[in-house]
C-alpha cells in the first residue's frame, strides 16, 4: 500500500519544525527558504497550512519535462527529480498548478518533495500531527487531489 | 489497430507512449525526418552551454525505450498523404499504411525576406544540426547577431552569451519578446540586457547582410553596420503541414484545424503540437501556442480519442512561458494583455527587477505576467485553469499581488 503525506491545517501551530527538517534532510542546512514543504501563513484569520506537492495522478511537472528528468518511485509513489537529467528549464514549474515545485538558484535545477525516499522528515518533526504519512486512501488526500481535476485540461467523457 | 505517428518531437513520442498505454496490441510507428533518435529542441540552448551533451538532448534516455515498448521509430520524411488509401509516402519511397494517423510535425523557421539572408552565415536555431553549427561558429568574443527578440531569441540569448559571443539584438517590436511581456517586464530585460554587455536594438528591423571577407555586415533600417561572424534567425515559424495539401485537411494559417478531440476536418487524421491549430483556454479562440506543455496536452488528448473516438474533449490549453535572460527570470500566463472591463494590479521593485502584474475578469484571475520570481510560480496557473473565484481575496490580491498562494489556499482549501 502507498503511503502519502495528509495535511491537517486545523493542527498547524506555525512552528516550522517541518520547514527545518526538510532543509536538512535535503540541503544539509537548517534553511526554511530551502524547504520543499512550505508554512504558508495566515495573519487575518490566525491559520497556519503546510503545503507541499501531493504526488498528484496528473504529474503536470513530469509531463512537460522536455529531457524526462522527473520519474516515479514505483516503491514510495513519489515523483522524483533527477538531477543530473534536468536542465533546470523551469517548464515543470509553470506547468504545475499547484506551485510545488521550484527552481533552485543555487543548484541551477528544480527541488520538489520527494517523501525523503518514504520516511518524510516533516512529519517526524511534526510535534502536533498536524502533517502525518498514512495509507494513500486516507481522508485528506482525496481531497488534496479533487482540485487537480478542476485544472485537467482535458473533459473525461462520461462512463 | 495500426497507428502512425507522422513526427518524432515531443508531441508524437508522447502520443505514442499514450498509444501504447491504450492499446496494448495495436501497431505503432513513429515517422521523425531527423536522423536522431527523438529530442528535444527545447534542450538545444542547454546542449550550447555543454551543460548536456546530444544525448541529453532525447526525450527518452534508455536504450532500446522505442523498442522495448513495441514502437517502431523510421526516419523519412512525409511527403504526401492519401485518406482514401489510408496511406502516406515518404521521402525513400516507402509507402506506410495506417487506420489512424496523428501529424505532429512541429513547425520550423522562417527567414524573414532580406537581401543576403541565404549567407552561408546565417543559421537558425531549431534542430540538433543547427547547435552543431552554431556552437562550431561562437568563439569567445566572436561577434554575434541574433534577428528577433521573441521567445525562442530570447531563449538562446542566454546560450550565446555563455558560450561567449558578443551579441547584439536587433528586434522589430518596441520590446523584447513583445508577445510574451508587457511594456515594463520587456523594458526591465531589455535594461538588464545592456547591463549585462549585449547590444540590445528595438524597433529595429535588418535591411540587408553583406559579405564582408570572413564575415558578414547586418545592415539595419537605421543605417547601422553591425559585423558579425555568425547570424542566428529567431524571426518566426511556420507549421509543417505542405505535405497534406491536397488531401482534404483543412488548414489554417498553415496550421491543421482540429475539433476538441484534437481530430482534422477528415476522420482518423488526428493532429496535435505545433502544428495544430487548436484551442485557446482563456480566449475560447484557435490558434498555435507553439510551446512544449500544450504540445504534450494535445497529444494525450488526441491518442486518446485515436483509440477510443470521443472519449476526451479538449478544453483549450492555457498559454504560458517561462524565460531565463542571463538570470533574469520572467514568465507570463494565459490574458497577460488584461481584457475589457477588467481590471489589473502590479508590483515593482525596480531597483531588485522584480515584478508580478496580475489581471482580473470580475474575481477570476485571467493572466499574469511575473520578473524575478521563482517560487510557487505555477500556482498561477492554479488559479487561472481552476477558474476560481476569488471573493474578498481578489482585493487582497489587488492590495498584495505577492500573495497568490495564501489565495489559491484560500479558495481552493478554505484555509
Ligand atoms: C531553441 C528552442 C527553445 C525552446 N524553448 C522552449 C521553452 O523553453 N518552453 C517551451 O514551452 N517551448 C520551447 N520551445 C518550443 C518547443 O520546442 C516546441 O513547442 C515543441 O518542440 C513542439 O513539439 P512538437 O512535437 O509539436 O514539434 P517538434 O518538436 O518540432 O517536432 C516535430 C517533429 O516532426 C518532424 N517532421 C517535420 N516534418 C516532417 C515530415 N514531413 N515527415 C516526417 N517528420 C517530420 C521533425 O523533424 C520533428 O521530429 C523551444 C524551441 C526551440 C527551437
Ligand atoms: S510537483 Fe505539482 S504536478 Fe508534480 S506531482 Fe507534485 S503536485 Fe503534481
Ligand atoms: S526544470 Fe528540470 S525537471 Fe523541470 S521540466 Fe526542466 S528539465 Fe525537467
Amino acid at each position: 500500500m502507498l503511503r502519502s503525506l495528509s495535511i491537517d491545517p486545523d493542527k498547524c501551530t506555525g512552528c516550522l519544525q517541518c520547514e527545518m527538517a526538510c532543509s536538512l534532510e535535503n540541503e544539509g542546512i537548517f534553511n526554511p527558504a530551502r524547504s520543499r514543504i512550505k508554512v504558508f501563513t495566515f495573519h487575518e484569520e490566525g491559520r497556519f497550512v503546510p503545503y507541499t506537492c501531493t504526488q498528484c495522478d496528473e504529474a503536470w511537472c513530469m509531463h512537460a519535462c522536455p529531457v524526462d528528468a522527473i520519474k516515479m518511485n514505483f516503491q514510495t509513489g513519489a515523483l522524483e527529480v533527477n538531477e543530473k537529467t534536468c536542465v533546470g528549464c523551469k517548464v515543470c514549474t509553470i506547468a504545475c498548478p499547484f506551485g510545488t515545485i521550484n527552481y533552485n538558484r543555487v543548484s541551477g535545477k528544480v527541488i520538489k518533495c520527494d517523501l525523503c525516499g518514504g520516511d518524510p522528515e516533516c512529519a517526524k518533526a511534526c510535534p502536533t500531527q498536524a502533517i502525518t504519512y498514512v495509507d494513500s486512501d486516507a481522508t485528506g488526500l482525496e481531497k488534496m487531489r479533487a482540485w487537480a481535476g478542476k485544472t485537467d485540461n482535458a473533459q473525461h467523457a462520461a462512463g | 489497430m495500426k497507428y502512425l505517428v507522422i513526427g518524432a518531437g515531443p508531441a508524437g513520442v508522447v502520443a505514442a507512449e499514450t498509444l501504447r498505454k491504450l492499446d496494448p496490441a495495436g501497431s505503432i510507428t513513429i515517422l521523425g525526418d531527423e536522423p536522431e533518435p527523438p529530442y528535444s529542441r527545447m534542450a538545444i540552448p542547454y546542449l550550447l552551454i555543454d551543460n548536456i551533451d546530444e544525448q541529453g538532448t532525447y526525450l527518452r534516455k534508455d536504450d532500446g525505450y522505442f523498442a522495448s515498448k513495441n514502437i517502431d521509430v523510421v526516419v523519412g520524411r512525409a511527403e504526401s498523404l492519401d485518406p482514401a488509401s489510408k496511406s502516406v509516402t515518404t521521402s525513400n519511397g516507402e509507402t506506410l499504411t495506417w487506420d489512424k494517423v496523428l501529424v505532429a510535425t512541429g513547425s520550423r523557421p522562417i527567414l524573414p525576406p532580406v537581401d543576403g539572408i541565404d549567407n552561408e552565415k546565417v543559421t537558425t536555431c531549431w534542430t540538433l544540426e543547427d547547435a552543431r553549427r552554431i556552437a562550431a561558429g561562437i568563439t569567445p568574443g566572436a561577434p554575434v547577431v541574433l534577428i528577433g527578440a521573441g521567445f525562442i531569441g530570447c531563449i538562446i540569448l542566454e546560450a550565446l552569451v555563455s558560450a561567449g559571443a558578443n551579441l547584439t539584438v536587433i528586434e522589430m517590436g518596441d520590446r523584447m519578446v513583445p508577445r510574451m511581456l508587457d511594456d515594463r517586464c520587456g523594458s526591465l530585460l531589455e535594461k538588464w540586457c545592456e547591463a549585462k554587455g549585449v547590444n540590445v536594438l528595438t524597433s529595429t528591423t535588418v535591411k540587408a547582410i553583406e559579405p564582408d571577407g570572413d564575415a558578414v555586415k547586418v545592415i539595419t533600417s537605421d543605417g547601422q553596420s553591425v559585423t558579425a561572424n555568425l547570424v542566428i534567425s529567431a524571426a518566426g515559424v511556420k507549421p509543417n503541414a505542405e505535405f497534406l495539401e491536397g488531401s482534404g485537411v483543412t488548414l489554417m494559417d498553415g496550421g491543421i484545424e482540429v475539433n476538441q478531440y484534437m481530430q482534422s476536418s477528415v476522420p482518423d487524421i488526428y493532429a496535435a503540437g505545433d502544428v495544430a491549430w487548436s484551442k485557446d483556454f482563456s480566449t475560447g479562440e484557435f490558434g498555435i501556442q507553439a510551446i512544449q506543455p500544450t504540445a504534450v496536452d494535445h497529444a494525450r488528448i488526441a491518442a486518446n480519442n485515436m483509440v477510443t473516438p470521443r472519449s476526451v474533449e479538449h478544453q483549450g490549453s492555457v498559454n504560458m512561458n517561462v524565460l531565463d535572460t542571463m538570470g533574469l527570470i520572467s514568465a507570463s500566463y494565459g490574458l497577460w494583455q488584461g481584457v475589457d472591463g477588467g481590471e489589473s494590479t502590479e508590483l515593482l521593485d525596480e531597483e531588485n527587477y522584480r515584478y508580478i502584474r496580475l489581471q482580473f475578469d470580475g474575481d477570476q484571475l485571467v493572466g499574469a505576467n511575473t520578473l524575478g520570481m521563482t517560487q510557487h510560480i505555477g500556482v498561477l496557473r492554479g488559479l487561472i485553469q481552476g477558474r476560481f473565484h476569488l471573493g474578498e481575496w481578489k482585493d487582497r490580491l489587488v492590495s498584495n499581488p505577492l500573495q497568490v498562494m495564501e489565495a489559491y489556499l484560500a479558495v481552493t482549501q478554505g484555509a
